[in-house]
């Protein structure tokens, strides 16, 4: 069984991450210091996630297709830092749209890695 | 300056980061899917791993702001989710497994249909409502 409740709390916190971005697209505002704040917190929650996994494999688990299954988690820890980063770079109304996005990723990812959580068995 | 034709900023930035998402996952994924399955859909992956060398490209030219590749990108890319979208909707046979354009990206929310279109609109924006510098050599100025 995949961690429900943290999945549902990662991806509960991109959602509102999302909303929360949405403040400055609309008011043509860069991202504000919440917004990296908030990046922050939901690449917490993402941490905690990856690390469940993690000791989920560790555990000698064999999710359906295993290697796409490390891909996406792979893809989840990296996301947000890397957004970050493009959004740092571009600190107009479009690095808002960036936090905007990844944080909308966020939810995808985390529900393809609790379709493919447990085994094919 | 000599050329201010800076395609990576603002929007652009933005294409940047999502060009670059699908470039990381549709790489990785026919990846995976050449190196374990290949036999399976031949077809299929060839064309996800074709497609992920384009969102590659894609990602380079628009974060450097190679204007005119970046411009081939989206144009190939379009094209290919609209050849591909309807191929695999005519011929569903040769399809077996879901590429990155089957169904014009409908595994993928359609952004690979909406991508390249906001590509191209960006890219042609970007060109022409900036202060017009001398576009030499661009060749594209208005007339189709």
């Amino acid at each position: 069984m995949p961690p429900r409740s943290l999945g549902t709390a990662v991806a509960v916190a991109g959602l509102l991450l999302a909303a929360w971005s949405l403040v400055p697209v609309i008011r043509n505002r860069p991202p504000g210091r919440s917004h990296f704040i908030g990046l922050i917190l939901v690449q917490a929650l993402v941490v905690a996630e990856t690390l469940v996994a993690v000791g989920h494999l560790a555990g000698g688990a064999h999710p359906r297709e295993y290697v796409t299954f490390i891909g996406y988690l792979v893809a989840l820890f990296i996301l947000l830092p890397l957004a970050m980063l493009l959004a740092r770079l571009e600190p107009t109304r479009w690095g808002a749209v960036i936090v905007l996005i990844a944080a909308l990723v966020v939810p995808v990812l985390v529900l393809r890695v609790n379709q493919l959580w447990s085994g094919g068995a | 300056m000599p050329e201010r034709t800076a395609i990576n900023t603002g929007p652009g930035r933005v294409l940047v980061g999502v060009y670059g998402l699908f470039a990381l996952s549709a790489t990785a994924r026919a990846t995976v899917q050449l190196a374990t399955q290949f036999s399976h859909a031949p077809l299929a992956y060839l064309l996800s791993a074709l497609s992920g060398v384009i969102y590659i490209v894609a990602t380079v030219a628009l974060a450097r702001s190679y204007r005119r590749l970046a411009l081939a990108c989206c144009t190939v890319e379009l094209i290919g989710v609209l050849v591909i979208g309807t191929a695999s909707l005519v011929y569903p046979a040769a399809f077996p497994k879901a590429t990155v354009w089957s169904v014009y990206g409908i595994g993928y929310g359609f952004v690979p249909l909406i991508l390249p279109v906001l590509g191209l609109l960006w890219l042609s924006r970007s060109g022409t409502s900036r202060s017009g510098t001398s576009r030499s050599g661009r060749g594209r100025t208005g007339q189709a």
